[in-house]
């Protein structure tokens, strides 16, 4: 027996080394030109950072690693997909009205996904440590692939119901789209750090529980398989989001005291903006889904309440308080999502997706979860436009509403200690008037005033005649939206006409 | 205070007079009526009477509510920009004080909305 001799192999390297030589083997001190003008971004927002190097990187995940698990849950994903699409996933939702919450994540969410991608690409250029530089740009890969997936996924849905057919184009104009839009054109042109409070912390870590649990559940209690698998495969991008938010967050905390202040004002900045922007989800949750999950208020307690309430007395002892204006946000709750709905019921000839009365039981349902606010309140509206509607009168107003200037949201909020009325605010800025729905984007102003003086605000601008026309029709049309097809209520619409006639046909199919 | 900015950051508003081709922008509201979700906006002439205000504008906003016929115009309340405000109709918006961008909040007393509800 011969035997053959074997060059000793080359060592192969121990897990830590790899990581230390894909992640901060990456970084160097630049000679040619000075690291300021390689960094520009780096500290004109006032942030001071003594040791890029005392960043953690919780995940320790690089690069090769990231490539192959992403590859991965992207193929069970289209697999899911495909049967979906093969085995007419769309007929197995409880009802079209459905689809409706699916036409705001559309055109509301996704184009923000792409948005996300761009601010982590161009953030993680501008840090200067390799650790937060690397986690960056894993998350400008992931946001990419949400983007890409859930336009994949509810491509799908285009083939039956209407509205979904330009979400790009309309995220750009439409009046409501304004209010995502906006927000996250604030945080992307804002420096690195802003940045990063605004979108990874205040978003991923502090609020996103409420924007994707009640999507993902609400889409599982309503048969909407797809929508689930592709909140499945988005969940483990998540949790590394939310990791980075509350890493950046310390980082800054424990890299110079002066830090704090910046920080705090960040943190209530975009805790407002955030919340301001969930009015949305908290309408969607307790109006659109035909099976319900849980209501706005209970969410808000969960995942806001208990669990941030733990989060900030965990930041206490770096000298952080839970943000300004959580108290409003509390007294809110009961009446959020009402005031919200009856806005879009009012202006739905304006909208790419359908608004309706709330059915008995579902009327039921929204005075058990409201025993306070609901009856007294909101009930007497709806039955009010249900009698009209019978009589062939559906109520549309017909007038344009006043927006805030911070938020662009309608001015539909009400005082936070009378909800019977509205809440107006308003500052003077070079003899400028401008106006606000609250305290909380009322200090946003007060602060950057330079900075929302342009903000493009949709009725002003079809004013300004800068939106097709003056007319209803000709702004629809300079949104993309199909008149009579996309918009309007659901009675009667062609998406209730078309699920009316699948239910049918599996009536007689059913014998 | 400044906007941190890496360079000169100054910009003219976006909502100023001169960019509404003649008009100032008008907000009207009608208190305990939030069936009507916001207060409402408007591109008006600044010459426009008050009596074409009151006539043409607030019925187009507000005709559809059930309290709208009953609305006792001799008891009505306005208030412009916070400050109660007795309004002369002869005279133009500008004129008495109703600028761009002004708030008129208007209130009557005994209509309280649908079922009283404040809607």
């Amino acid at each position: 027996m011969t035997t053959l001799l074997k060059e000793p192999k080359a060592k192969k390297l121990g897990l830590k080394e790899r990581y230390a030589h894909l992640t901060r083997g990456l970084g160097w001190e630049t000679t040619y030109q000075p690291m300021s003008k390689v960094f520009p971004f780096a500290d004109y927002e006032g942030i001071k950072i003594h040791d890029w190097d005392a960043w953690e990187d919780p995940f320790r995940l690089t690069m090769d690693a990231y490539w192959k698990y992403q590859a991965e849950k992207e193929r069970k994903l289209y697999a899911v997909i495909d049967s979906f699409a093969q085995n007419n996933g769309q007929m197995n939702i409880t009802d079209a009205r459905y689809i409706n919450a699916i036409k705001i994540f559309l055109t509301g969410v996704s184009p923000l996904e792409y948005m996300a991608h761009r601010g982590y690409a161009q953030v993680g250029r501008h840090f200067v440590g390799a650790g937060p530089r690397v986690a960056c740009q894993m998350q400008a890969i992931d946001e990419l692939r949400h983007a890409q997936t859930q336009i994949h996924t509810i491509s799908h849905y285009n083939k039956f119901f209407d509205g979904l057919h330009d979400s790009r184009h309309m995220h750009d104009r439409v009046w409501y789209l304004s209010v995502p839009k906006s927000f996250f054109d604030d945080a992307a042109s804002a420096g690195p750090f802003e940045f990063l409070t605004a979108i990874s912390f205040s978003f991923e870590y502090v609020l996103t529980n409420l924007l994707f649990v009640p999507f993902m559940s609400g889409a599982a209690f309503n048969g909407d398989m797809a929508t689930v698998t592709f909140g499945f495969s988005a969940q483990s991008d998540e949790s590394r989001h939310m990791t980075l938010g509350l890493e950046i967050i310390k980082f800054m905390l424990e890299q110079d005291e002066g830090n704090v202040p910046i920080v705090q004002k960040w943190i209530d900045k975009w805790f407002w903006r955030g919340y301001r922007l969930l009015t949305i989800v908290a309408m969607m949750m307790d109006y659109m889904l035909p099976k319900r999950v849980m209501s706005w208020a209970e969410a808000w307690e969960m995942y806001f309440e208990e669990a941030g309430g733990a989060l900030f007395k965990d930041l206490a002892r770096y000298g952080i308080r839970e943000p300004k204006y959580a108290d409003v946000a509390r007294k809110e709750k009961g009446r959020l999502s009402h005031e919200a709905w009856c806005t879009f019921y009012n202006y739905t000839h304006a909208a790419a997706f359908h608004t309706w009365v709330p059915k008995e039981e579902e009327l039921a349902w929204l005075s058990e979860k409201y025993p306070d606010t609901f009856d007294k309140l909101y009930r007497p509206r709806f039955e009010y436009w249900q009698k009209q509607q019978e009589a062939g009168k559906r109520f549309y107003n017909n007038s344009l509403p006043q927006l805030c200037t911070v938020c662009q949201v309608p001015m539909l909020f009400t005082e936070p200690d009378d909800p019977t009325k509205i809440c107006f605010r308003r500052a003077e800025h070079k003899g400028e008037t401008y106006h606000f729905c609250s305290d909380g984007c009322c200090d946003i102003f007060k602060d950057e005033p330079e900075k929302y003086i342009q903000s493009w605000l949709p009725v002003h601008q079809i004013f300004q005649g800068n939106c097709g026309g003056a007319t209803i029709p000709d702004v629809l049309a300079w949104y993309h939206l199909n008149n009579g097809v996309d918009n309007l209520d659901y009675q009667g619409s062609p998406d209730q006409q078309l699920w009316d006639a699948w239910m049918k046909d599996r009536g007689k199919a059913g014998g | 205070m400044a906007v941190a900015a890496i360079g000169p950051y100054e910009f003219q508003p976006k909502d100023r007079l001169e960019n509404f081709h003649g008009n100032q922008v008008v907000y009207l509201h009608w208190e305990d009526h939030l069936m009507f979700c916001a207060p409402v906006a408007f591109p008006l002439p600044p010459a426009m009477p008050f009596a074409a205000f009151h006539d043409q504008i607030v019925p187009a906003a507000y005709a559809q509510h059930p309290d709208f016929v009953s609305i006792d115009w001799t008891q009505a309340e306005w208030k412009l920009d916070g400050a109660p405000f007795t309004p002369d109709p002869a005279k133009g918006l500008k004129e008495q004080g109703i600028g761009h961008k002004s708030v008129l909040v208007l209130r009557t007393p005994g209509l309280t909305g649908i079922n009283g509800s404040h809607a």
